[in-house]
């Protein structure tokens, strides 16, 4: 029996009567953007179904989810944020930087902390600014710089052209700040291709992809835009281990409408993929199997999937953290916060979890909330329709990113009037 | 020649292409408005639920899977087998006819002679109701489409483009099929309306409502019949796009690039369909790709819209749209 869970029992079995842990899921099931959605929810749920079911619940409390459906639109996100956070939320995890950045200054109001795994605002990273706000394990930035560190290994950069094609929003327009510091460092020319919503028509910007023929393209693209993309950039016959997706750019959602012309496609991730992992095997038998899953069970191991799964890993796992901290098992928001805060995830509790090598060590602190910003490339392999890590997890250019963040949110501080600093 | 001006060719080339795919979701609308009066806000979500039920019969998917097994506790998915594409085809049009008659029986029907807006505010209502139930029926996961189009780029203009220009002009194959979907379609319904019976009676309900009704012309069944068509109309775009992206919900959508076609060809005419599309087609690209660069691109959208808004000025019924003339 491990240590915490023996320790966090005790607790448990001195504690007065028990509610349950809240943990909304401002999930999109419907609308244009549903086919990401979809698995990312349903990695989520089942994930807390399988500690209530296995485990009894974090430290003995059940831990409930209350779904809530956005649409991928942030009015609703907003909305469903004030109907569920009086039921006692303890996170909230939007799946949308539209979402996020509406939620930020009410979360900061109210309390309650946020995660933002992989999206969100890039400089929350800074905890002295960003009380209640965590993007760990790694945000667009490192993103951008994991992209451009990858390019660098396969050859020299200096003098190639590279293209970033963004969706044409806050989202995409994120990375392009990184980039050209970037190029300014390592002397490459940088060319940007911006994609209208939904991107369902790029014609025009994969002629320009042709007429100019970048060395590399970077995408930093969501929902139709990906699969229109990666088939466009099949058509005029880009070499597809030259293209590279950001983590939201690197479902099987995304690749497999264009068969096997998608195959050598590569993307970012900050986790591993498949469902070749101990964890798997108990989510079928304690989740899927008893019907129980959150969808049909047809989801588990996709790309997608996991993510919801790892962000409910990484929640329940600072619920513990704040369970140990605090030394009670019914926890309020403010005490996930400082869960969150004092997160640290190591391979030996990944291994514990069931997940060895699933994703990178990182350790939250009141200066960090976006841990080390490790990332790996994963590549398509259409015959096995499967996507491969080809990298570990490495690090990103922190003399950039780091500089950039600084800047970003003590801009922030200072118009919103917020003193920077750890209590 | 220059090096620019061959670019622009391509890129005209590219934008008439991409404006007969968009001809193609804004018929459509133009089949329903010109015989009921009815703007058909569903007829994006008309392309997506068809092309839905085609990936879903091709695949041989159970429709409804999700709720029989959740209702029944039964474990099945998949028929086990896989149908052609064009028996699929068949089968989902004979999917859209019934549609077709659904809509007319439980909502037109009882809105005869109501206010143009309760119509639009249906038609609103028809294209969430048809989005959900789209969902449950096949499941919102993107789905392949492989309907034996070819796609990519057309190597004998590429080839062909460099030994006379010097450069290869990029057309992609699917592109040149939708130009001829598109070509058949127009033909059929031109010849559909001027040498058959219902299609003459859907001329006479398109001129005029009670003087078709006065020589007995089943309005019942001229509008269940101008549903059907803008539901094949409809699976056609959906097959087109879908073979682009996969068939997902974003699907409906591309009614969006319909709208600047309708206002700028009128809603009442075919031939303004295609002509607006293909004026719109070649005006984005052509804009995005002279003025784009200079004022961070991504202008296509909003583009489409400042042209369809500048024809307008001078022809506020559209290219072809009829001139409204109302007497005191």
């Amino acid at each position: 029996m491990k240590l915490t869970t023996m320790t966090i029992a005790a607790v448990m079995a001195a504690s007065p009567v028990m509610a349950d842990l809240v943990f909304p899921s401002l999930s999109y099931r419907t609308g244009p953007y549903a086919a990401n959605g979809i698995p990312f929810a349903d990695g989520y749920e089942d994930y807390f179904t399988l500690l209530n079911e296995r485990d009894g619940g974090i430290g003995g409390v059940p831990a409930r989810v209350i779904e809530c459906e956005t649409g991928y639109n942030t009015e609703k996100g907003v909305e469903c944020y004030e109907a569920t956070k009086g039921e006692g939320a303890l996170i909230y995890q939007p799946l949308s930087t539209g979402i996020t950045y509406q939620l930020i200054p009410k979360v900061t109001a109210d309390g309650i902390p946020m995660h933002t795994m992989g999206y969100g605002r890039t400089s929350a990273k800074n905890g002295e600014v960003f009380s209640n706000v965590f993007n760990y394990p790694a945000n667009y930035w490192d993103g951008a710089s994991h992209a451009i560190n990858h390019i660098q290994s396969l050859g020299d950069i200096s003098g190639k052209k590279i293209a970033l094609v963004y969706h044409n929003s806050a989202y995409g327009k994120e990375p392009i700040r990184t980039l050209e510091e970037l190029s300014k460092k390592h002397d490459f020319e940088l060319m940007l291709v911006p994609v209208d919503h939904p991107g369902q028509e790029q014609k025009s910007q994969w002629l320009q992809i042709r007429r100019e023929k970048p060395d590399n393209v970077i995408m930093y693209g969501w929902g139709v835009m990906n699969q229109v993309a990666i088939q466009e950039a099949a058509n005029i016959r880009y070499p597809m281990e030259n293209f590279i997706g950001i983590w939201w750019s690197g479902s099987e959602n995304d690749v497999l409408p264009a068969g096997d012309k998608a195959n050598g496609y590569k993307a970012l991730t900050f986790h591993n993929v498949g469902d070749d992992y101990p964890i798997f095997d108990d989510l079928r038998k304690y989740v899927v199997d008893a019907g129980k899953a959150a969808g049909a069970g047809d989801q588990v191991g996709t790309a997608l999937y996991n993510r919801g799964m790892y962000a409910a890993m990484l929640a329940a796992e600072a619920t513990k953290t704040a369970q140990s901290i605090h030394g009670v098992s019914d926890i309020t928001p403010a005490m996930m916060r400082d869960g969150m805060e004092a997160l640290e995830i190591t391979e030996a509790k990944m291994a514990e979890i069931g997940l060895p090598g699933f994703g990178p060590e990182f350790k939250v602190s009141c200066e960090n909330h976006g841990g080390n910003g490790l990332g790996a490339v994963a590549q398509w392999d259409a015959s096995a329709s499967e996507w491969k890590l080809i990298t570990g997890f490495e690090g990103s250019d922190q003399e950039v990113v780091q500089k950039l963040i600084e800047e970003d949110s003590a801009a922030f501080a200072a118009e919103s009037g917020i003193e920077a600093g750890c209590s | 020649m220059p090096e620019q001006l061959l670019f622009a060719m391509e890129v005209t080339l590219n934008g008439l292409m991409a404006g007969v795919l968009y001809a193609l979701v804004a018929l459509g609308f133009v089949l329903i408005y010109k015989a009921s009066g009815i703007f058909n806000y569903a007829q994006g979500v008309m392309a997506l639920f068809a092309a839905l039920t085609l990936v879903g019969i091709m695949e041989g998917q159970v429709p409804f899977a999700h709720l029989i097994n959740a209702i029944f506790g039964t474990e099945i998915h998949h028929f086990g087998w896989h149908v052609p594409a064009l028996l699929a085809i068949f089968l989902t049009m004979v999917v859209m006819v019934a549609l077709a008659w659904a809509v007319q029986h439980f909502i037109f029907r009882h809105l005869v002679n109501q206010e143009p807006i309760l119509l639009f505010m249906a038609t609103i209502g028809l294209a969430f109701m048809l989005e959900g139930i789209g969902d449950i029926m096949w499941g919102a996961e993107i789905k392949k489409l492989d309907v034996g189009l070819p796609q990519g780029i057309n190597d004998w203009i590429d080839v062909t483009t460099l030994e006379a220009l010097g450069y290869g002009f990029f057309i992609d194959n699917l592109d040149i099929s939708a130009a001829i979907v598109a070509v058949v379609l127009v033909a059929a319904l031109i010849a559909f309306s001027q040498y058959t019976k219902q299609g003459r009676a859907l001329r006479a309900v398109a001129d005029d409502h009670q003087a078709a009704l006065s020589v007995g012309i089943s309005l019942n069944f001229i509008w269940i019949l101008v549903w059907s068509i803008a539901g094949f109309v409809a699976l056609v775009a959906g097959i087109m796009w879908g073979a682009k992206s996969g068939v997902q919900f974003s699907l409906s959508l591309i009614a969006l690039k319909a709208l600047p076609v309708l206002m700028l060809g009128g809603f009442t005419s075919i031939p303004g369909a295609i002509v607006g599309g293909l004026i719109i087609g070649v005006g984005e690209k052509l804009f995005e790709f002279g003025i784009g660069p200079l004022v961070g691109g991504a202008t296509e959208n909003w583009f489409a819209y400042v042209l369809a808004l500048l024809f307008l000025v001078f022809r506020p019924q559209g290219l072809f749209g009829e001139k409204i003339i109302e007497r005191v």
